[in-house]
């Protein structure tokens, strides 16, 4: 069956305008996201322009849907270089190529896992976090440069890198799996994770607000609170100290809101007896 | 609030309800969510500030896997038209914006839940072969998501101003006080969230450094960007360029990695960033 299409003449190949359709429909990745199988619909609705293209209605068509109707979910920003190695796949199908629907099934599976393990903590954990912390610092001002700065720049990434991606998923089609298997993922996800870290670790020293009120001496008129010892000895170390507890109750499996509304009552028991302000 | 304003605020609501479960445009983020609010009721500057500080407090919160952040969307929407319409300060529009994203969150619980049965329908269709069904059964599911801040709001814009003014006066000042000081101090779950996330324990020290150049210094985050970053390639150029003049590569499987990594040092390292 495939042979009959190989021997047409005419290479099923993507146009311009299809990736284009694949990009923006790419935005809305996530839309039926669902508790059973995460994005399958989503990226069933990103390759239909790929499917339609590249299959006659009949039966090839109807597979290659329900086969897009699988059980998928990695970073959203990071499916478009597996969009484009799926549709890259599937158009050598199409044009009667040795790859099958198991293979193109398998390439979504193992790209899933790697690209969302450079997503997260390079998008999620790094890009965002910065850029958000940056703009709120602003904005707390009143300024409206601050949520300004937020969206344009983290949208200026989120596109560019899904329009760059995509097509280079595309273009390099199943070369890229022997480029995935190398250290280059390993040392991007560590590269990721040392500024992620480092960033991290900043971030809890400079935007934790954290005072402690009493007087702990009064010499010669001048007082001195527990917090003003605390910083001459080391800036931010309650902040450091609460967010490793945190982070220990996070693993242990507490739910982030339960300790969120722990610290509430922590605050609002800390105003009440005075011992923070 | 005139009816205008009032559609405006609902379309808000619809847009970020999408943005919450997309995770693209970041529109369900409270720096935008709440700008946007107190643009169309005629107090933009609330609504930054406001938008600031519960951004602050939702730094961390990311959907990762199948695990749910709160839903900042219902949060950041009605703490804000709350705050402008009853003339609250920032700390009553925290302690409206906590609950409200918990709220949020089962909410979004009960839609993702709900989208099954849609995903159900896209499958017979897949067998059919109808893709325009498909499109629509996921446009559909995205609609859900929408309504799922917009009907929360609407009911909140229908209750009368003076009732809820009369509830938030009825809150005292030892609570928001309290819920401002917890404000400063809640970042820490968020931070707690990514570092977990991240969490090579080989790694670590690189957390310890970057609070250390905090504590004692006065960068600002762009110069910890830029420190991360330097450390990052130092890192790694140390760490896989040592290996490869004697081959003892940690996971040398890969001999195509080994030529190309044998020739340059530094222009590889520079074109595996830049991928």
């Amino acid at each position: 069956m495939d042979n009959a299409i190989a021997n047409t003449d005419t290479k099923k190949t993507l146009t311009k305008s299809d990736l284009r359709h694949m990009y923006v429909r790419s935005w809305f990745l996530l839309g039926s996201f669902n508790f059973e199988r995460a994005q399958n619909m989503g990226y069933c609705f990103v390759m239909i322009p790929a499917i339609k293209r590249f299959y006659a209605p009949g039966k090839e068509r109807n597979e290659a849907l329900e086969r897009h109707m699988e059980w998928f979910n990695t970073h959203p920003w990071l499916t478009a270089p597996i969009f484009g190695v799926t549709s890259a796949m599937e158009e050598e199908k199409a044009n009667g190529g040795k790859v099958d629907g198991t293979a193109i099934a398998a390439m979504k599976i193992g790209l899933m896992g790697p690209l969302a393990g450079v997503g997260d903590p390079l998008l999620w954990g790094t890009a965002r976090p910065v850029l958000a912390a940056l703009g709120a610092g602003i904005a707390k001002t009143g300024s409206i440069l601050g949520p300004l700065l937020f969206f344009v720049l983290i949208n200026a990434i989120r596109l560019s890198i899904k329009w760059y991606l995509l097509k280079y998923g595309y273009q390099k089609g199943s070369e890229i799996i022997s480029d995935m298997a190398g250290d280059r993922i390993k040392k991007l996800t560590e590269g990721a994770s040392i500024m992620g870290l480092f960033v991290m670790g900043a971030l809890v020293s400079k935007w934790t607000t954290i005072n402690i009120p009493i007087v702990a001496t009064r010499i010669s008129g001048k007082t001195q609170t527990i917090q003003n010892i605390l910083d001459t000895v080391l800036p931010g170390a309650l902040a450091l100290v609460l967010t490793l507890f945190v982070s220990w109750l996070l693993k242990k499996g507490v739910s982030p809101l339960t300790i969120i509304f722990g610290i509430f009552a922590l605050g609002i028991i800390g105003k009440w007896l005075g011992f923070l302000g | 609030m005139n009816i205008i304003q009032g559609i405006l605020v609902l379309l808000v609501a619809g847009i970020a309800g999408v943005g919450s479960v997309l995770d693209e445009g970041q529109t369900h983020r409270p720096l935008v969510a709440c700008t946007l609010v107190g643009l169309i009721l005629g107090n933009l500057n609330m609504g930054i500030i406001l938008g600031g500080t519960l951004e602050m407090m939702a730094l961390g919160w990311m959907n990762v896997g199948l695990a749910m952040a709160p839903d900042t969307a219902l949060a950041s929407i009605v703490s804000t038209l709350l705050v402008i319409n009853t003339h609250a300060n920032i700390g009553e529009g925290i302690a409206i914006a906590v609950p409200l994203a918990a709220a949020g969150q089962a909410l979004t619980i009960f839609v993702r839940t709900i989208v099954v049965f849609f995903v159900h329908k896209g499958d017979d269709f897949a067998k059919k072969g109808n893709y325009r069904a498909i499109e629509w059964m996921h446009v559909i599911s995205m609609g859900l998501q929408a309504l799922r801040v917009m009907v929360p709001t609407a009911i909140v814009m229908m209750i009368s101003t003076s009732a809820v003014e009369a509830g938030l006066k009825a809150i005292p000042t030892v609570i928001t006080g309290g819920l401002q000081i917890a404000g400063g101090i809640i970042v820490v779950v968020g931070y707690a969230m990514v570092i977990n996330m991240m969490d090579v324990p080989h790694l670590k020290p690189f957390f310890y450094l970057g609070f250390l150049f905090a504590a004692f210094t006065n960068f600002n985050l762009v110069g910890f960007g830029g420190l991360g970053l330097i450390f990052a390639l130092l890192y790694i150029q140390l760490k896989y360029n040592n290996n490869n003049g004697n081959n003892h590569h940690s996971s040398g499987t890969s001999e195509k990695l080994a030529t190309a990594s044998a020739s340059n040092g530094d222009d590889d390292l520079d074109d595996d960033l830049d991928d």
